[in-house]
């Protein structure tokens, strides 16, 4: 669609005020992995309460968009379960030994012009981009 | 107030990702697809979230949180291998699939059982996280 664009920036603007709100008010860095992995690891045991009602609301809105239809979205995600095992162990364990992933090292990183969040946004967009690649040359497709 | 504050952010960020189309797989691949139709969506969406938060880092030196403490410290920016392996692997995972932890919380409701199978690998990927950096700072790992 040619209005992609606009949304990818109206969505942007939200995803960055969300990162604000939780910067300036509870002093935090939005992260997603950081957020949701302390919990399970429970290395984020004394914060766990605004992590659980930040996933909540994560989960809460979108499904309140789609099921009110006011505007929908599709995962599209690839039927092939095996490479979404191997994906979402990928993703679970590099972003905590990396310790941030697109919204922590990309969103708050890049934004801090921290060394750290620019390298490591620029090493996983390279990753993944070779990991495309690989996938449409030897798998055929996804 | 910490809840109140988190259960804003939590909903901007869920709001953010399902209207920008980053809960489709294929938009985030197509992103990452440079030497085929790429689809320049994500940048946009990158660039967007950048731009409040380019402001609100700005708003930090010499002022403290809403509900008290203080902002995070910038950490050392050294790097270690744990950053450079971790967002290896992250990006091989991300290109696979066309899902980060971000919107693979968001889309729990519609994505199916495909997305409920990988926000359950993931959290396993999670749980094995701290034995692997453990190893990765023990003596043994520099050989």
């Amino acid at each position: 669609m040619p209005m992609d664009w606009i949304w990818g920036l109206i969505g942007g603007l939200l995803i960055g005020g969300a990162a604000t709100v939780y910067l300036l008010g509870n002093g935090r860095i939005m992260g997603a992995s950081g957020i949701l992995g302390g919990l399970v690891d429970g290395s984020g045991r004394n914060a766990w309460a605004e992590r659980l009602a930040f996933l909540a609301a994560l989960v809460a809105v979108p499904a309140i968009l789609q099921g009110t239809q006011v505007v929908t979205a599709q995962t599209n995600l690839t039927p092939n379960i095996g490479l979404v095992v191997l994906a979402g162990l990928l993703v679970g364990l590099g972003t905590r030994i990396g310790n941030g992933c697109t919204s922590g090292h990309g969103v708050c990183g890049i934004s801090r012009l921290s060394p750290r969040g620019i390298v490591a946004t620029l090493i996983y967009i390279g990753a993944g981009a070779l990991t495309v690649v690989a996938l449409r040359s030897f798998l055929g497709g996804l | 107030m910490r809840i109140l504050l988190a259960l804003i952010a939590g909903g901007l960020f869920g709001a953010g990702l399902h209207l920008s189309g980053m809960t489709n797989t294929d938009k985030v691949q197509g992103f990452l697809d440079f030497f085929g139709s790429w689809d320049p969506t994500l940048m946009f969406v990158m660039g967007g979230a950048t731009v409040p938060m380019f402001v609100a880092w700005r708003l930090t030196p010499n002022r403290a949180p809403l509900v008290g403490g203080s902002f995070p410290v910038l950490p050392d920016p050294a790097l270690d291998r744990k950053l450079i392996l971790g967002a290896v692997l992250f990006g091989m995972g991300w290109g696979l699939a066309g899902l980060c932890p971000g919107p693979a919380v968001a889309s729990l409701s519609y994505g199916g059982t495909g997305g409920l199978v990988f926000l359950v690998s993931m959290i396993a990927g999670m749980l094995a996280a701290p034995p692997a950096k453990r190893w990765l700072d023990s003596p043994q790992a520099l050989a």
